[in-house]
């Protein structure tokens, strides 16, 4: 395990080519919830792999339970990544997968979460779903730092296994907060704009 | 192994000991040119950062920058070479295996593909980049491999596998740039280390008649690889220094604003020049003196055909350099893109001439 953790880190920065840019935000170990756009499965694991040492021990991916629970390989990579896995399937009302966050990560662990629930096809990045901001509501300690993942999904793009080594580049902003009276509806939207606004920077 | 009969050469690859290896080693007057370059880059460099120190200077500061860049990567180049050309020459054919490999990493990258292409993509860095290096890396005998595999197979095999997938969108676009990525970052490219194991002849100076009119050159590959690789960075070099001299009719400014005609021109007569004294001092090529010049010449003419060309591309896809493509990457395609262009001439023009085993 503490072998394999930096192999494949190291692997998954290589074949990705992926710089790590921190945009009016620093790497820190604080509580912080990364929302990114998902366009790839390499997605979760290169963002993991890219962030500094002391900030990857203490930040894990939310993962699709009915996907990474799936064979040995999967469920070997999820609990190296330290993964916590939802089910998106059966999602039980006093089980809601914000309670299930909220407690797994408890006062010291972040989180990497893709608000838009699956992977979009074509690049483009879909509307969120309400998780972020029942996370938000439910922790308002939390930082809510957007990232922007460019180029992964023409390293691997859905319904491919073999990926082909491009360059990619991972851009995080600076965090934001729920606001005192806003509406589900605004919330998403800005978090959204704020991830796309990191496209150009 | 003698003991064996001739050895596969695929286990004389891998132990890297060719027949004649002896050939590739590198002999005086190549250790002469290559510690006289590293030397006069060590100065250069120097100059460039007491430049960069001063603090009032008649010079444009973003000139010294970008002349600084272009040394230190010159001068990483060249001494990684003469590390890998001492230890073995696999390991050449290594390193420029590990550039193409990025070069094509960076091209592809800026060249928008669709998710069709996909698999085509994979072929194309997984299995077309290491055959054609392993390939060159066999040595003269594969040449017939080596010099048809890209612009036959990959050529015919890449477009039928976009073809298999079903989309037609744009696609002979999409076919296009991936057969130039290949072409220039890979098959190009490769052509560079191919130099290393090259039978050429020299015309024999008391010849009696056709019979021996040419003798088997007793040279060394390393110092005529070297002689390219030097001459295309002085092309790429004195054109800079006569553009910035007397550059007065730029040739395309909606591509490049710097190249000048008179860089052109000069850049070209100038390389000719040097590298005939260099021919003349040091003897590292089979060419006459003259010739030296006309292939110094040559290649420094491909070199500026080479950073026109990717220039264009560049400026259709709306990025200023390589380098910039994606943050923080080092461009490599920046740096090599006239060695892409110069090599393949270079290789199969002098086989035209001194291959003792013709074309």
């Amino acid at each position: 395990m503490r072998l394999t953790v930096p192999v494949l880190a190291f692997i998954a920065k290589l074949t990705s080519g992926a710089t790590l840019r921190w945009i009016d935000c620093q790497p820190d170990t604080c509580q912080r919830v990364y929302f990114a756009n998902h366009t790839s499965h390499l997605d979760a694991l290169v963002l993991w792999a890219s962030l500094p040492k002391d900030v990857r021990l203490v930040t894990r991916p939310v993962a699709a339970k009915d996907y990474w629970d799936r064979g040995s390989i999967r469920r070997y990579m999820a609990s190296v990544f330290n993964a916590l896995l939802i089910d998106r399937k059966e999602i039980k009302v006093h089980q809601s997968p914000v309670d299930l966050m909220s407690k797994a990560i408890g006062d010291t662990y972040s989180l990497i979460v893709f608000p838009e629930g699956g992977r979009s096809s074509d690049g483009e990045t879909g509307k969120f779903k309400s998780g972020l901001y029942y996370l938000g509501k439910k922790r308002p300690d939390l930082e809510l730092v957007p990232v922007y993942i460019d180029n992964l999904n023409r390293v691997l793009p859905r319904g491919e296994f073999l990926p082909v080594p491009l360059l990619s580049c991972i851009t995080v902003g600076a965090p934001i907060w729920l606001e005192a009276d806003e509406s589900k509806a605004d919330f998403l939207a800005r978090a959204r704009q704020a991830v796309l606004d990191l496209k150009d920077v | 192994m003698q003991d064996l009969g001739l050895p596969p050469p695929i286990f004389a690859w891998i132990a890297g000991a060719s027949e004649d290896a002896s050939r590739n080693l590198a002999n005086i007057p190549t250790v002469i040119l290559l510690l006289t370059t590293l030397t006069g880059l060590g100065f250069a460099l120097m100059i460039g950062n007491l430049l960069r120190r001063q603090p009032e200077t008649k010079v444009d500061p973003l000139i010294v920058r970008a002349f600084n860049r272009r040394l230190t990567a010159w001068f990483t180049f060249t001494a990684i070479l003469a590390a890998a050309l001492v230890i073995n020459p696999t390991m050449v054919v290594a390193l420029f295996g590990l550039l193409s490999f990025w070069a094509l990493r960076e091209f592809i990258t800026m060249t928008p593909t669709r998710r069709a292409d996909h698999r085509a993509l994979f072929w194309s860095f997984f299995m077309f980049t290491p055959a054609q290096f392993v390939l060159v890396g066999l040595g003269e005998d594969y040449v017939l491999y080596f010099s048809t595999m890209i612009p036959v197979y990959a050529s015919l095999l890449l477009p039928a596998r976009i073809a298999f997938t079903g989309d037609h969108k744009r696609f002979l676009e999409r076919a296009a740039k991936i057969q130039f990525g290949l072409l220039v970052c890979v098959y190009s490219l490769s052509f560079t280390p191919a130099l290393l194991d090259m039978d050429l002849q020299v015309y024999n100076p008391d010849s009696t008649g056709e019979a021996d009119r040419l003798q088997s050159w007793q040279g060394s590959n390393a110092g005529l690889l070297f002689f390219f690789v030097l001459i295309v960075q002085l092309g790429d070099l004195l054109q800079f220094i006569w553009d910035k001299a007397i550059g007065r009719h730029v040739i395309c400014p909606k591509i490049n604003a710097s190249k000048t005609w008179e860089g052109l021109f000069g850049g070209v007569i100038s390389v000719g020049v040097l590298g005939a004294i260099i021919q003349a001092v040091l003897q590292v090529t089979p060419f006459y003196t003259p010739g030296a010049g006309f292939m110094a010449a040559l290649i420094a003419f491909m070199g500026c055909c080479g950073s026109l060309t990717m220039s264009a591309i560049k400026r259709d896809r709306g990025v200023k350099d390589y380098g910039t493509l994606v943050h923080g990457h080092a461009g490599v395609l920046d740096r090599i893109d006239s060695l892409c262009f110069a090599a393949p001439v270079f290789y199969f023009v002098t086989r035209l001439f001194l291959g003792s085993a013709g074309i």
